[in-house]
């Protein structure tokens, strides 16, 4: 079942139906949202989601302060800053610039600031490739950020109103990004469903300000110095937080699916209930996937698939209850952790999930196109028997192991 | 006061009056007689209650701000090393927008300061610094320099003097210790055009305070560049930690000026200098230096006070006269 079929008459509200590429579609949910302070530096291919807010600033759309910030280090910093002030705050970043304002990531999560990050995933340097795969993404994973990854505009648009309510959430209090596609999302125009009236916005995820600041009526330290008899338990408070956010992704999906009629539950999964091979993946090729799935189907074999779309937290029960019995799981991964145990993350996630050698394949590294066809081929062969789990297998690859 | 018309540039101290009131706290973990404290004590005092404090990496982090407890009755948050100036620029911009929607009340003055060490100032920080006073954030920008990395044990910095013997450029038989000279941040940070730099030394502290003063009332971003002592670092007796940095301003080693709005104030003329071997021979970190190396760092200074007087126009700062004596009893200066 795709998301957008579970459609509730209740009480949804009117929208009307616009084209947007992903970043304008972002930067619209983050005007609607009403984003108090931007910090943001250009990098392809997320540059023109801060043009944009740039531009809604300036033309007085969105009451908002604008920081153009000389670097992404001082873009996450200006964030945090603002976060702990207390306003509803917003970056953007791809690839390198993710890379330069790395060693703020955990501060965010440490400070438990509900700091909104979107990402036009990119992969990284060098050689030099502005284009998207998830490398970028995918080397937050051990940091504390909720990491939704999304499929296309509209759920990049969905996502990024549900974050803030999520993060705002006073039983959460963390960082979140969302990310999708480079390129494939970030600048293909698509279809949009959004609020006639933008209230409805702010109306789902008010500002809640309930997270700790630097309130000048009850000043409070922020970052202070947490020596070994306290770091542990300080820390884990922010893991429990973001083991515990899971129930209210979850709430805040469905409230939203109520009121827009549109939800997408922490994985996606398609025709798994009797599947015997499973394609497992992330972000816009899920299109192609299912494709696959269905000329699987039309074939004889039973196929399924299942789209990760919230990797932090991970919802290993979910997961496990969706591919437990499927006998065998090719997981398709689009970026590489170099000299791993199976070379794909999500791949290594989903072994450890079900607790058995799962099929990796890598397959977009640097946004090298495959179709549908090139995936159903590789399900063949893991179907088959011609590839073993637990070693890694390519896609599209000039060499590689296939 | 006598000077005052004999130097039209110095300020008025006498109308001047701190408040009781302690907003950096006592019981911090700061070395004997760090001048960190005078610094942060005297700030606070000026600039009041409704002062948020951004701290980056630094000893004034880790000595002060210990979970659970803190000598700041104030706001304060420390981030990283490098970003003290963008998270003061964020502080302020949410300020800005949180005060536009009625979260916080419009007429509230708040300052922000950024209470950062020479490191992460004058490197580390130095992008983010110049970023925050490039757009113009009102912000005071406080760099306590006592010339090294001195939290990470006595590294050195871009403000660490010719001739200092640290842990990363050791005095040795091929180098005499650190071979650069201090980065002129004053100047650096006045180039961006703010209304507001000046350097400040707290043996002078009725000077420091009054251009605290003049920072938060600056119409943008404010920066300050303040020589503090540092026991471990420099190495010489606690109880000289107020008179070095008194040699330091005899000598002309740290002159204390400002720039406001473009105009250059010398604010503490000196109208006889004492030799810089002075300020060197008080401290361990300058002991192995040859009587030539001293001499080019004697050069060093002469070079900078004859610019500093050929700016204002005239012998702000004097000549060095060798019959002074190094350590003359305070008060009689």
């Amino acid at each position: 079942m795709s998301a957008q079929l579970i459609r509730e008459k209740e009480k949804i509200i009117k929208q009307k139906r616009i084209a947007l590429t992903g970043n304008h579609a972002v930067a619209l949910a983050v005007k609607m949202a009403r984003a108090e302070v931007i910090a943001a530096y250009p990098i392809t291919p997320q540059t023109p989601v801060v043009e944009k807010l740039a531009e809604y600033v300036n033309n007085g759309e969105l009451d908002a302060e604008y920081i153009p910030v000389e670097a992404e280090h001082s873009a996450m910093s200006a964030v945090i800053g603002a976060s702990a002030m207390g306003a509803r705050t917003f970056t953007e970043t791809s690839s390198q610039g993710l890379g330069h304002m790395y060693e703020n990531l955990p501060i965010a999560v440490g400070m438990r600031l509900p700091i909104i990050m979107g990402m036009a995933v990119r992969t990284y340097s060098a050689p030099i490739n502005v284009w998207g795969d998830y490398s970028d993404v995918m080397s937050m994973r051990e940091l504390g950020w909720i990491i939704y990854i999304t499929q296309n505009a509209q759920e990049a648009f969905d996502t990024i109103i549900q974050a803030y309510r999520v993060a705002e959430d006073s039983r959460v209090h963390l960082p979140a990004v969302v990310a999708y596609d480079g390129f494939w999302t970030s600048h293909v125009l698509q279809p949009l469903d959004v609020p006639e009236d933008e209230e409805e916005v702010i109306r789902f995820a008010p500002i809640t300000r309930s997270w700790v600041k630097l309130d000048l009526d009850n000043p409070a330290q922020l970052g202070a110095v947490g020596t070994p008899e306290w770091y542990w338990e300080i820390r884990w408070q922010a893991v429990e937080a973001l083991r515990g956010s899971t129930k209210v992704i979850e709430e805040v999906d469905n409230e939203f699916g109520r009121r827009f009629g549109r939800r997408y539950g922490l994985v996606s999964p398609y025709m798994l209930d009797d599947a015997e091979i499973a394609i497992v993946t992330y972000g816009s090729v899920y299109g192609l996937v299912k494709k696959a799935v269905n000329k699987l189907r039309s074939e004889g074999v039973r196929a399924g698939a299942l789209r990760l779309r919230v990797i932090r937290p991970w919802p290993g029960d979910l997961i496990a209850k969706y591919l437990g019995n499927v006998d065998k799981i090719m997981v398709i991964d689009r970026t590489i952790n170099h000299g791993g145990p199976l070379y794909g993350p999500m791949a290594t996630e989903i072994a450890t999930t079900v607790q058995r050698p799962v099929y990796n394949v890598l397959a977009t590294i640097g946004m090298r196109a495959i179709d549908s066809d090139m995936i159903y081929e590789a399900a063949m062969k893991v179907y088959r028997g011609l590839w073993a789990p637990g070693v890694p297998y390519t896609v599209g690859l000039r060499g590689g192991y296939e | 006061m006598k000077v005052a018309e004999e130097y039209p540039g110095l300020y008025e101290y006498a109308n001047f009056e701190l408040p009781q009131e302690e907003l950096f706290l006592p019981g911090h973990g700061l070395c004997a007689s760090c001048t960190i404290g005078v610094i942060a004590r005297h700030m606070l005092k000026v600039l009041g209650p409704d002062t948020i404090v951004v701290n980056p990496t630094g000893c004034a982090e880790v000595s002060t701000v210990v979970y659970p407890r803190t000598n700041w009755a104030v706001p304060w948050i420390h981030v990283a090393f490098g970003n003290g100036g963008s998270v003061a620029s964020g502080i302020e911009a949410a300020i800005k927008v949180l005060k536009r929607r009625g979260v916080i009340d419009p007429n509230r003055k708040i300052n922000i300061v950024v209470f950062a060490g020479d490191g992460g100032t004058a490197d580390i920080g130095f992008q983010a610094l110049s970023g925050m006073l490039e757009r113009g954030h009102k912000v005071i920008y406080v760099m306590y320099d006592n010339e090294g990395y001195m939290n990470t044990g006595i590294q050195r910095s871009g403000t660490t003097p010719f001739g200092a013997s640290t842990t990363t450029a050791p005095a040795g038989k091929k180098v005499p210790g650190n071979v650069t000279h201090k980065k002129p941040m004053v100047a650096i940070a006045a180039a961006h055009g703010i209304p507001y730099a000046a350097t400040a030394n707290p043996a002078y502290v009725h000077d420091m305070v009054y251009k605290f003063k003049k920072a938060a009332e600056a119409d943008g971003p404010a920066f300050l560049h303040i020589l503090q002592s540092c026991t471990p670092g420099w190495r010489f007796e606690p109880k000289y930690a107020i008179r070095v940095l008194e040699l330091a301003t005899e000598t002309g080693y740290w002159v204390n000026y400002e720039i406001d709005h473009g105009e250059f104030r010398v604010t503490v003329p000196v109208p006889k200098r004492k030799p810089v071997k002075c300020f060197l021979q008080l401290q361990g970190r300058f002991r192995h230096l040859k009587p030539e190396e001293i001499d080019t760092i004697q050069a060093l200074i002469d070079k900078d006070v004859a610019e500093i007087n050929r700016i204002v126009g005239r012998e702000v700062i004097g000549p060095v006269d060798p019959g002074l004596e190094c350590l003359t009893p305070r008060g009689a200066r």
